[in-house]
Order: structure tokens, then sequence, then C-alpha cells
């Protein structure tokens, strides 16, 4: 059987406990694929073959003792920001290009427990600060859909690798879009949940007020899937909702008559590509002819959400990364002067340039005498877009709208001017202030390109917004386009 | 009266006595090989994250409640942004804006006994860092981490200190008032409190404050007052000589008695305080605190003033034996014992057994002398066993050898003679063999009677009574 | 809001990041277009609206029991560790 990597998720588990293949076939074919395909897509910055042969066979064991839990001897790729026990976890970064983990994220340690098998680290922008997965210092990840594109990004390595079906399911962050957008981009299913649904512990942190750990897949039943294990309360996090867990897959199948669709005026904008637009509105139409109720939504502050994000992710940004100091962990510089030439040559080193962008804006937006200009004042326009969020959600289920102004663009295209890269994230980033659960599902495709159709729901309704993307695509067929090359 | 107005104000910071630290399941202890108690979270692991101690912050209320401050119904953690290499996150995760206490008062006595009200501006939630070591390691400096993330209760004062003196004062009320709580065990020379103090000086009258120097991490009582007389006077020279006193970060070298500029932190800090989006607003509900205030003691002020009226001392001798919670404690064991006699037994736990235990270098708890002992030798005192003067030989064989006052008294004879016959069976003798004075005494030298005395007391080896042998002598003297 | 050199220097200062001279017009034309490009917020009346800091208004902080939980690991977490020394970390040498 060689076509493993045309099923999902879900039906890969399905198969692995009927015993209809192996978990160590399983694994050895996306192996396969991995290696193949890693000169062209770069997506894996670290390949954990021999643990993961040996923890399939021992899934295989468990599977024929009739044991094991909803993923058991699935194979998966988890994005090298979550720590992972006596793996190397880089974050994309030369800080941590020696760094291994003593311990796994909890995230990496649900799936684990729900019998789910890492193939390998994904590679990401460095520290997730980016929307093309291009600041690397592993390089850059392409796109499957075209190698001289990017993926998007943070969490672009994931992205691809569900892309080209490397594997059928990887973790990802989502700080401002960075499971969104590159899901948009490359053509798959990616889901960001309500801030605190999923456990940041030992996902390494960007943003703490805006990383959500989630997931990438081909599908939105998938995504349940994988959700329903990652997600829950956990002691070790203190923004960790306990809240209980709904069964997100049982949910899927709920009728969608009488959904009332919010269609945000905002994202309808002029930046908006006019044949991204018309994708976006033919899955509209066709949400429609499923039986939901479309009306149109105003936020008025939502244009504001990338100026309040470039103020809020930095300003945190620059005090989570002050650890990286080289003392206790990762990346030293050579021959130190002093304790300050210390510091200021293993971090100036150590960091890409974006991050160090970052850290300086946030350092400055922190700083005496421009603290209540730019943090705080942020901070407060902030609440203004999460009223407009909460006044929305009063007269509407869900909203929708597109992921990304535009499908993928081309390798250094961008890198130039920071805003120009940050406008990338212009429709994505209103969730993360607010903290809200947000899905993109491909919708279609401008000349070979994939386009998402982002749906946004208040505080944990995850299982209403993956019922409404599983209804999608039940009724289409954009999830299942494989690239070229990788059918 | 000087030209010169001192204000100083304290930073006093009580490591809380949890078993665990602030934002980590590590141990507290202290003394263990170096890191061998900083986790991943007091490490700053990557992906690391803080969850607060419930006992933390249960004491950081007792203390609020002790000293009638406001306790915030909301507080919020926030970061200090700075390197160094013992700050393991790059920032300490402290209290800014919204600290858990406010607005508290604790009242002190002045030498000359009048009673201050110093206000306590706020007391906030913090963690400790780790101790950077530089002894034995050349060229290098070594970290450990352990005492990273050790609770702290930073109690702030205002600026209301006028002199050394007062300063050390109020500083040992708080030591006082937070061993009291059980909430510090106050040792200084392990670091368990401490204290920053920020000092300046303006013309006497001037209403407006002086530039203030802060004195980092002084750890002794003595320090803080010898540190605070050298800033104070270096700063009078300085604005005597028409120069400016320049605001800075400066530390105490005890060996040399001075302060001196820190160099580390020469380049002007600039904190970046913002709230930890990593935790979430404390909230203290009604329930919480009254359960907190359920387990408070009673306070050192209360018990001075009950000690006061229920046993009629001085407010100085009240003051002395609530000094600590263990001695107002030893002393009511040994009034509970004596119930007629609460000076004599204050004036013993003060006096010989305070002397006692401070020779050793013991703590009252040490159980070297249990306080129903101590009161068997002064109900031996009471009922004219022994005099006042031999109770104080059979205290020295008590404290060394362990035995109860009876059994010393028994065994070396100590036993006072009361018996009239006996005492005059030894006047007589005594002034048979000392006619000489006899007859000069009688011919008026009334100073010869300390010699009688002092031979009648030789030769009962001290046993006599003396108010009945003062008695029986004059009358056997005047013939 | 254009930076000047010497801003650049003091934040990267700050920052503890040691920038060559080359990187430093980058940033003082990267950074001054992107605090240009946030004074859009400006525009936002804010009067009266609280700063939101948690995406989860209404949570408060949950407490955890005092307990020791934690064995001494400091061999296994100082593999990651540059330099080490009788269970130090080591740093050039601190003087205050
Ligand atoms: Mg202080
Ligand atoms: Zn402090």
């Amino acid at each position: 059987m060689s076509d493993w990597h045309t099923s999902t998720l879900t039906q890969l588990a399905a198969g692995l406990r009927a015993r209809k293949f192996s978990s160590v076939e399983l694994v050895r074919a996306y192996l396969d694929r991995i290696d193949a395909s890693q000169a062209a897509l770069n997506a894996f910055i670290s390949v954990t073959r021999e643990q993961a042969l040996a923890d399939a066979a021992q899934a295989d064991r468990a599977l024929a003792a009739g044991a094991g839990g909803a993923l058991t001897g699935v194979p998966i790729a988890h994005k090298d920001i979550f720590c992972t026990q006596g793996v190397r976890t880089t974050c994309g970064s030369r800080m941590l290009d020696n760094f291994v983990s003593p311990y796994d994220a909890t995230v990496v340690a649900k799936l684990k427990g729900a019998g789910a098998i890492m193939l390998g680290k994904t590679n990401m922008d460095e520290f997730a600060m980016g929307s093309s997965s291009e600041t690397s210092y592993y390089g850059p990840v392409r796109n499957p859909w075209n190698p001289q594109l990017v993926p998007g990004g943070s969490s672009g390595g994931s992205a691809a690798a569900v892309a080209a079906r490397l594997v059928p399911a990887a973790t990802a962050t989502d700080t401002g879009g960075s499971i969104r957008q590159p899901a948009a981009l490359c053509g798959i299913t990616g889901l960001k949940p309500t801030y605190g649904r999923v456990s940041r512990y030992g996902m390494i942190a960007f943003a703490s007020s805006l990383d959500q750990g989630g997931v990438l897949t081909a599908s939105a039943a998938d995504a349940a899937l994988m959700l329903r294990e990652m997600a829950g309360f956990d002691a070790n996090d203190s923004t960790s909702v306990d809240t209980p867990v709904p069964d997100y897959v049982a949910a899927l199948e709920q009728p969608l008559a009488g959904l009332k669709v919010g269609l945000l005026r905002e994202f309808f904008d002029k930046g908006l590509d006019a044949q991204n637009e018309q994708r976006v509105r033919e899955a509209l139409k066709l949400y429609e002819q499923l039986g939901a109720r479309l009306t149109e939504v105003s936020l008025p502050n939502l244009p504001l959400s990338v100026p309040v994000y470039y103020v809020v992710a930095p300003a945190e940004c620059s005090s989570n990364l002050a650890r990286f100091d080289g003392v206790r962990f990762g990346y030293r510089c050579e021959n130190p002067r002093d304790l300050l030439d210390l510091y200021r040559r293993s971090r100036g080193e150590g960091f890409g340039a974006e991050v160090k962008r970052r850290i300086m804006t946030g350092t400055y937006v922190l700083s005496a005498g421009y603290y209540d200009a730019y943090y705080l004042k942020a901070q407060r326009v902030r609440q203004l877009i999460n009223a407009d969020f909460t006044r929305a959600f009063g007269s509407v289920d869900v909203l929708m709208g597109p992921t990304t102004p535009t499908p993928a663009f081309a390798i250094g295209a961008k890198t130039s001017d920071p805003i120009t890269m940050y406008l990338n994230d212009i429709y994505t980033i209103g969730a993360n202030l607010a903290g809200l659960p947000a899905v993109s599902i491909p919708c279609g495709f401008v000349q070979d390109l994939p386009v998402g159709l982002q749906i946004v729901g208040p505080h944990f309704s995850e299982a209403r917004v993956l019922n409404a993307a599983h209804a999608f695509q039940r009724a289409s067929d954009w999830h299942t386009r494989v690239p070229q090359g990788y059918a | 009266m000087s030209a010169w107005e001192t204000v100083i104000g304290l930073e006093i910071h009580a490591q809380l006595a949890t078993r665990s630290k602030i934002f980590s399941g590590s141990a507290t202890a202290y003394g263990a090989p170096p890191n061998a108690q900083a986790n991943l979270v007091d490490l700053g692991y990557p992906g690391v994250l803080p969850v607060l101690n419930a006992e933390a912050v249960r004491m950081a209320v007792k203390l609020g409640l002790a000293i009638n401050a406001r306790i915030a119904a909301q507080s919020v953690f926030a970061r200090k942004n700075y390197f160094y290499p013992d700050l393991p996150k790059g920032y300490q995760i402290s209290q800014y804006e919204l600290p858990i206490v406010a607005a508290g008062a604790l009242d002190i006595v002045l030498d000359d006994g009048q009673v201050k009200r110093i206000g306590i501006t706020r007391a906030h939630l913090e963690e400790d860092a780790g101790k950077s070591l530089h002894e034995g390691l050349p060229g290098v400096t070594g970290i450990d981490l352990n005492r990273a993330g050790t609770p702290l209760v930073e109690i702030v004062s205002e600026p209301q200190l006028r002199s050394a003196k007062e300063a050390v004062t109020y500083m040992k009320k708080v030591h006082t008032l937070v061993r009291y709580l059980e909430i510090c065990d106050g040792n200084m020379q392990e670091g368990s409190f401490r204290c920053d103090a920020n000092v300046s000086v303006r013309p006497a009258g001037a209403h407006k404050l002086g530039t203030r120097a802060e004195i980092k991490n002084l750890n002794s009582f003595r320090f803080v007052e010898r540190a605070i007389n050298y800033e104070v006077a270096r700063q009078i020279d300085i604005l005597e000589s028409g120069r400016a006193v320049v605001q800075e970060t400066r530390l105490y070298d005890p060996d040399r008695g001075e302060t001196r500029a820190m160099r580390s932190k020469e380049e002007a800090n600039d904190y970046r305080y913002f709230p930890d989006p990593d935790l979430l607003p404390v909230v203290l509900d009604e329930a919480l605190i009254a359960s907190v205030r359920a387990t408070l003691p009673e306070l050192p002020d209360q018990k001075a003033a009950r000690f006061a009226s229920q046993y009629a001392l001085s407010a100085y001798d009240a003051g002395v034996l609530t000094a600590s919670r263990e001695l107002a404690a030893y002393y009511e064991e040994v009034v509970r014992e004596l119930a007629q006699e609460p000076k004599l037994a204050a004036n013993w736990v003060m006096g010989e057994f305070a002397a006692a235990l401070n020779k050793e270098n013991l703590e009252v708890g040490s159980g070297k002398l249990p306080p129903a002992r101590l009161a068997g030798l002064l109900r031996r005192i009471c009922d004219q066993t022994i005099s006042g003067k031999i109770a104080k030989e059979v205290f020295e064989t008590m404290w060394s050898g362990g035995a109860s006052a009876d059994a010393v008294i028994d065994a070396q004879g100590l036993r006072q003679i009361t018996d009239t016959a006996a005492i005059e069976r030894v006047i007589d003798e005594v002034m048979a063999r000392n006619p000489a004075q006899l007859a000069e005494y009688r011919a008026g030298k009334d100073k010869l009677f300390g010699f009688f005395v002092g031979q009648v007391m030789k030769a009962t080896a001290g046993k006599a009574n003396p108010a009945q042998l003062n008695e029986l002598l004059r009358r056997k003297l005047a013939g | 809001m254009a930076l000047t050199r010497e801003q650049i220097a003091s934040i990267a200062a700050l920052a503890r990041l040691d920038l060559s001279s080359a990187e430093i017009p980058v940033y003082q034309d990267s950074l001054s277009r992107i605090l240009d490009f946030v004074g859009a917020l400006d525009r936002a009346d804010t009067t009266d609206v609280a700063p939101m800091s948690h995406p989860l208004p209404g949570l408060s902080q949950r407490l955890r029991p005092d307990v020791v939980t934690e064995q001494d690991r400091h061999e296994q977490y100082q593999a990651n560790a540059p330099q080490v020394a009788a269970g130090l970390y080591l740093v050039p040498k601190v003087i205050e």
C-alpha cells in the first residue's frame, strides 16, 4: 500500500486500530517522504528517524494487545518551538542550535500520551517572528505548490509538511496568524484555538498574551481529532483555562442550518486581492446553500489590529527573550572580554535580524517616557478591538472572511520592508488580540495557488468553528488537493 | 541642633517561610549544594511558566492585616526587566502598580519613650534572585540559583525615619513582627531578612527632599546603623562643600565601614515594568482574607500592652519580654507557676535567663531551662528557702547541670537559716571573736554594722535569712 | 518619527544586543518606519478605556499548594550550559 499519504489522519488512526497496516510501515513511508522532500522544501529542522521507528514498533505492540489511545501509531511532526525531551529544540534560531530540551512541552506529552509518533521538528521563522518562514537560521521553507514562493509563517515548516503530505498532521503556534496564514498559503486546514485552551507550557514564548498552540491538518475533521488530544487544563500554565474539553470529533456532524455568519466588512477592503476575494465570496455562497444566514458586520477598530500587535508582541518578546543570555543554555560568543561583552555578543550573534528588530522595538515601546504612548495606548486599543468582537458575537455565531490578502508571494519579495511583511497578518491578528478561536480552510485557487477562508468564533467555540469548516469540506474538495509532485 | 535633617526610607526584604518557591515546586531550604534547588522554572528555561504559591499569598496578607494595611482585592504581577547573571529570566517577577498590600503603619518607641508612627507605603510579593560567588574562582564568577525564586515580601516604608537609630528601631520592629507572624525566620546571616536604605539629607526645616542614595542589601542591624551614619556624613560633607549629591546605588563595605557606588549599576536603569502576561491578576476574596485573619497571633504591641496591665510591669519591661514571641511565651509559662510574683519572674527572665542564653548564643526554645524549672527556683526565693543571692548560685548550677532547684539546694545544703535561735548563736560567736570592733561600734561607729553582717554571713555560708539577721544583729549589738 | 543613531545604540545597549556599525542605519530606518506605522494608534479615542493585558478578561490567578515537587537535577539541566564548574554556572568576573 503506497497511498497512505492521501489518507486523512482520521483514516490512518482507524486503519491502524483495525490493523490494516502497521505503524512501522506507515512511519517508514512518511520518513522516506520527508527525506525525499527535504532538499526541495526544507520543511524539517530535525528528523528523529530512529526514535520514531522504535516508538512505532512499540505502538504496534500496543495495537496488537488491543491497547492504545486515539492516535496510537499515527505519525505527526512538531513545530520546533515545542520543547521535546532529549531532542534538539531550536526555535529556528542559532541561539538554540545546540539546545536539547530536558523536558516535554505539555502538548508534546499529551500527544505522546495519545499514542502519536513524532517524526521530527519542523522549520519555522526564528522564534516564530515572521510571516514567511524566511527568518529561520536553517534557511527558508519553500511552498510545495511552488518552490519559488514562501509557505507563509511562522509555522511554514509544519504547513509545507502537511501540504506535501510528509505527515498527516503537525503542531503549530499562532501569535498573529502563524497557523492560519501558512494554512491558507499552503492549501490546508489550520486551527488556532481559544487562548488558554491549549497549554503554553513548553512552547517557547514569543508574545505570551497572544501565543496559542494549535494544529495544521489536511481537514477540519483531523484538526478536531488532534485538538481533542492536545487541549485541556494544565496546572503548569497559569493562563490555561479549566473548562472541560468537548468531543470535537462528535460535534463535527451537527447540521449547519440557521448558522448566523457575519461577514467582516473591514476584511473585504481595498487591500484584498480581487481574485482572492472572489474565491472567498464563492465559499460564502456555498455556506448559504448549506443553510447559513449571512449578514455583514462591522468592527470599526479592527483596522488598528496590526499597529496594536506591533507594539504588544515586540514588548512581550523583548522581555521573553531576555533569558537567552549565554549563561545557562544556548549560544555563547567566543572569548567574551567581560560580562557585558558576553551578553551583547552572545545575543547579537545568536539572534537573527528580525528577532533583533522586534526586541529593539519592544525595548523602545516599554522604555521610560514611551510606555504610556505606545504600550498602554496599544493595550487600550486592544480593549476596543475586543469589544468590537464581543458586540459582533452578540448577533452572529461566527465571523467569516479571507485569511490573507493575497496568495503566496515570492521568497525575498517582502524581506526588505517589515511593514509590507507585517500587513500579511492583517486579517488574522484580531483573533489573537481577543484570544478567539479561528480556523483557515482552503476555498479555491488563484493561478494555481491556494486561497484560505477564515472562520472566527467566540471564546471556546472550537466545536462550532470546526463544525462549520467540516460542513464546507463535506460539500467541497479543495482540501483534498495535493501539490504536484507530492500526490 | 544640626543644620541638616536626615530623611530615611527603608525597603525591607523578608524571605517568606514557605516550603517551596513562589513560582515553582523547588525547595527553599538554606545551604543546599549549588543549583540543587533550581528547577526549570527557576532557571528560566525556554517554555516554562510560573504558577503562584498560595502560601506566599497568605503570608503577605497576614503581614498586611498585622500592619492595618489595605489588602488589595486585585493585585498584579509585573516584570522588572534588567540583565544580571543571578537573574535567570532577565526580569524579576515583582509587583509594581498594584501591590498586594498598601497603606499600613507600624509604631516604634523612640529613646525618649515617645511613640512614633511609621507609615508603610506598600508591601509587595516578588521573587528573589540567585547568588554570585566570586571567591576562589580566578577570573570568573560562579552563579548559584538555589535562592532564585524564593518568595520575598518587600516592605517599603515612607521616608519618615529621621536617624540611623530610628531606622534600626523600625527595622527591629518589623523583624519582631514577621517572626511573630511566622512568615519569615528572620535569619539575617542567611539573608532571610535584609534591607535597602534610601538616605538623603536636606537643610533643617526644608520641605523638598534632598537627592537620595540607595544603600543595597544591608543584612545586620549594626550595618544598617553604620552605613546610614556614614552615608549621612558623606552627603553633608558634599553639600557643605557646595557640591551636589548624585542619585545612585551604593554598597556598604563592612570592613572599611564605608559606602561606595556600585560599579555594575553605573548605567542608568530603565526597568521597563509591564504586567506579566504569564500570570493573571491575583484576586483575594473576603473569605480568604478572613481565613488568614483567623490565624493572626496576638501581635507584639497588643501583647506588650497586656503584659503591662496584667502583670503590672513597666512599659519597658513589657517591651523587652515581648520582643520575641518565644520569650513572651516563656515568661508566661513561668508566671503561670508563680502567679503572685510576676515582677520577680520578669526580672529573672530578662536578667539571669536572657544573659545565660546570650552567653551561649542559644534560642529561648532551646529547652536548656524549662520555664517550670525556673519557676521552681523563684518559688524558693518567695518562700525564703534561699536568698536572692544564693538563688543566683543555684541558677548557675541548674543551668549547667540541669537539676531542679530543690535538688541543688539540698545537695549543696543551701537552705536558708531562718531559725532565730540558730542565727542568734552565730551572732554571739561573732561578737565574742571581735571584741574590739564591738567596742568601736558601741562607741558610735555605725559603719561597722556591715562588718558584722559579713562575718555572720561568712560563718553561715550566706545562708542566714538577711532580713532576720539584720533585725537580730541590730538588737544584739545594741547590747 | 525618525530615530537617531544614538537612540538605536542606546536601545541596543538596554537590550544587550551588539550591533555592527553597518546594522545601525538599517535598524534606524526600519524602527522609524515601524514607529510611524504604529503611530496610527493615536487615531483611536481611548478615553476611559482600560488597557487589556490578557485576552480572556475576568480570569484570576490560580494558586498552587505550597508543596516541594522537585528533585536535584542540576547535572541534567547543566548539560546545556556553556560553562560550569562545581555545580555553578560560570560567567566572566563580575565586579560590583
Ligand atoms: Mg526595591
Ligand atoms: Zn525588591
